[in-house]
């Protein structure tokens, strides 16, 4: 259990980076875990295709604030084709702490937002991770890639 | 630390009768502490399903060979065993449904369907599940009623002067409550509010997801109309429920169509079989309805009122351990009225963390709004850990659940 609460995950849950909302973003999403209520919701402000502000709110677990804290540091100047291109593996190795199938969805909700409000891949909406037919997530997933991405 | 009586730390029902309490989690005996979810089953259950299943199973009301019958004789014959575990007066009034869920659409989509109009009002309260609120929603949506709420008090109770009130001034015409908080163990003193129900002319419905499982439930000195439960929670498995409903089932129609549910058939209308098949169409869930059935037997044996006596005792354990706990709160009623459901916080740790830290000691809590997000609300939290005890929880498991917690502050550094 003290590798999953690591001291660097309580102090990003008690005292989260970046935390708030911006006047005016350009880029605002949010989305909530159904099943359990952890709420995030990120304001970007974006210029020349970079991100020069962020900011997030949200309630729910430490894993899920943590992962959104920690995010919102990482996504600091990147460009937006940058951000497009994170995998949920990026954030769980991010978090660097092992992750259990149940706290998946917590650790995951920051991206999903981020994705949600950038166009990303991995919004959580039914889409090529579910696909069962190999062939096309395949393609689909080919076509990710040589989008530039 | 109040201590217990000796037979009260064990388990009321053989924990042997239970194969899956013998199973580890994460290097710990398990400790289920989540029965309000769903319960744990008994070997008498699987072994009564699975010998169905090998020696009778068919599909019922069909063929006119023996194993067809065998398997009929045995659907039947568990709705009788449900009929007699709620006193019902005739084994008619026992629809078989999925769960509660599905009792409670199909009582908002017949009889609502029927009978409400603009304006009506159909009264239910704070401390309803998301499943005796989103139905009467939607009905609602549909036919124009309107919807009002029984306030619940700080302490958790429904307030009932305003209950009174709300009767006079809106003049319901059907109180949807549930006869226990799945999130406060609430027990709201329903018979006297059916009473008072009755006496402006409004029907009710009880949500008895969490009451039947756990009390002694008896739907004539109740005198509830509707009632509304689910085998999973039982004892039995999930897959099965029942609507229990007196005489406004006859006059209610159909909710699904199908196979079964007909008298006769022609292409451009029909007529309706009898109660209760007029409510099951297409084929139902036998199997499980015979493994409800051995679930009722199960509990009758172990008799109702003993299993709200050893649950109440181990409320009375638990609230006074958890008081032990720093920075943790209990929301709810008092252990003398309440059901065997504790519902908390600790410090500023979310209950999700609460649940993990915890199962790694084995210990099964759930976590979440419990689907009551109108209740979370109402108390200005997002989520609570629960922990929740049936036939086989011991005061050993609720001291696990207390170190657990105590293992919690440490690693949060409360
Ligand atoms: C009070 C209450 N009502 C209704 C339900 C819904 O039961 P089911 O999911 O079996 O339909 C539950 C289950 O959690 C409950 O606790």
């Amino acid at each position: 259990m003290d590798d999953l609460y690591r001291q660097y995950i309580l102090d990003h849950y008690r005292e989260p980076r970046n935390h708030g909302s911006l006047e005016q973003p350009d880029i605002h999403a949010a989305d909530t875990n159904p099943l359990c209520g952890d709420r995030i919701a990120i304001d970007l402000n974006v210029r020349d295709g970079r991100v020069t502000e962020v900011r997030f709110n949200g309630r729910g677990c430490a894993i899920s604030q943590a992962s959104a804290s920690m995010l919102t540091e990482k996504i600091e100047d990147a460009t937006l084709d940058e951000l497009r291109a994170l995998t949920p593996q990026d954030v769980l190795d991010m978090l660097g702490v092992e992750i259990g199938p149940a706290r998946q969805r917590c650790a995951l909700l920051s991206l999903r937002v981020l994705h949600q409000g950038i166009g990303g891949p991995y919004t959580g909406r039914m889409d090529d991770d579910d696909d069962l037919d190999d062939e096309a997530a395949a393609q689909a997933l080919k076509e990710r890639d040589s989008s530039g991405v | 630390m109040k201590t217990l009586e000796p037979s009260m730390l064990a388990a009321l029902a053989p924990r042997e009768d239970f194969p899956i309490l013998a199973r580890e989690v994460h290097g710990k005996p398990l400790v289920y502490l989540d029965s309000a979810a769903s319960a744990q089953k008994p070997r008498q259950v699987l072994e009564a399903m699975e010998n169905f299943q090998r020696t009778s199973y068919a599909n019922i009301h069909r063929g006119a060979y023996t194993l067809s019958e065998e398997a009929t004789a045995a659907y039947e014959g568990a709705r009788k065993k449900v009929a007699r575990f709620i006193n019902a007066r005739n084994v008619r009034e026992v629809v078989w449904t999925r769960n509660t869920t599905e009792s409670i659409n199909l009582v908002a989509n017949s009889w609502g369907g029927a009978n409400l109009k603009v304006g009506d009002v159909v009264l239910l309260s704070e401390i309803e599940h998301h499943s005796n609120i989103v139905p009467w929603q939607l009905i609602a949506a549909r036919t124009g009623a309107r919807l009002a709420y029984i306030p619940v008090t700080d302490g958790g109770e429904l307030d009932q002067e305003a209950y009174a009130r709300l009767l006079e001034t809106e003049r319901p015409k059907l109180v949807a409550v549930t006869q226990m908080s799945n999130v406060l163990g609430t027990l709201p003193p329903v018979r006297e509010m059916i009473a008072q129900a009755h006496a402006v002319g409004a029907l009710v419905l009880l949500d008895g997801a969490q009451s039947v499982p756990h009390l002694p439930v008896d739907v004539r000195a109740l005198d509830c109309d509707f009632l509304a439960f689910s085998g999973h929670k039982m004892l039995g498995p999930s897959g099965i429920g029942v609507l229990w409903a007196r005489r406004e089932l006859e006059a209610m129609p159909p909710f699904l169509g199908g196979g079964d549910m007909i008298r006769e058939v022609s292409l451009h209308s029909s007529t309706w079989n009898d109660l209760p098949w007029k409510f099951e169409a297409g084929t139902p869930a036998i199997t499980e309805a015979v493994g409800l059935g051995a679930a009722v037997d199960y509990l009758s044996a172990l008799g109702m009122e003993q299993v709200h006596a050893h649950e109440q005792a181990l409320t009375a354990y638990a609230l006074e351990r958890l008081a032990a706990v720093p920075d943790l709160t209990v929301y709810g009623p008092p252990a003398e009225r309440r059901g065997g459901v504790c519902s908390f916080t600790l410090g500023d740790i979310h209950a999700h963390d609460l649940a993990t830290i915890l199962d790694n000691a084995g210990v099964a809590v759930r976590a979440g709004h419990h689907c009551a997000q109108p209740l979370m609300e109402r108390y200005h939290i997002p989520a609570t850990a629960r922990a929740s005890f049936y036939v086989y929880t011991t005061a050993a498991e609720i001291d696990a659940l207390a170190e657990g917690l105590m293992q919690a502050r440490e690693i949060f550094a409360l």
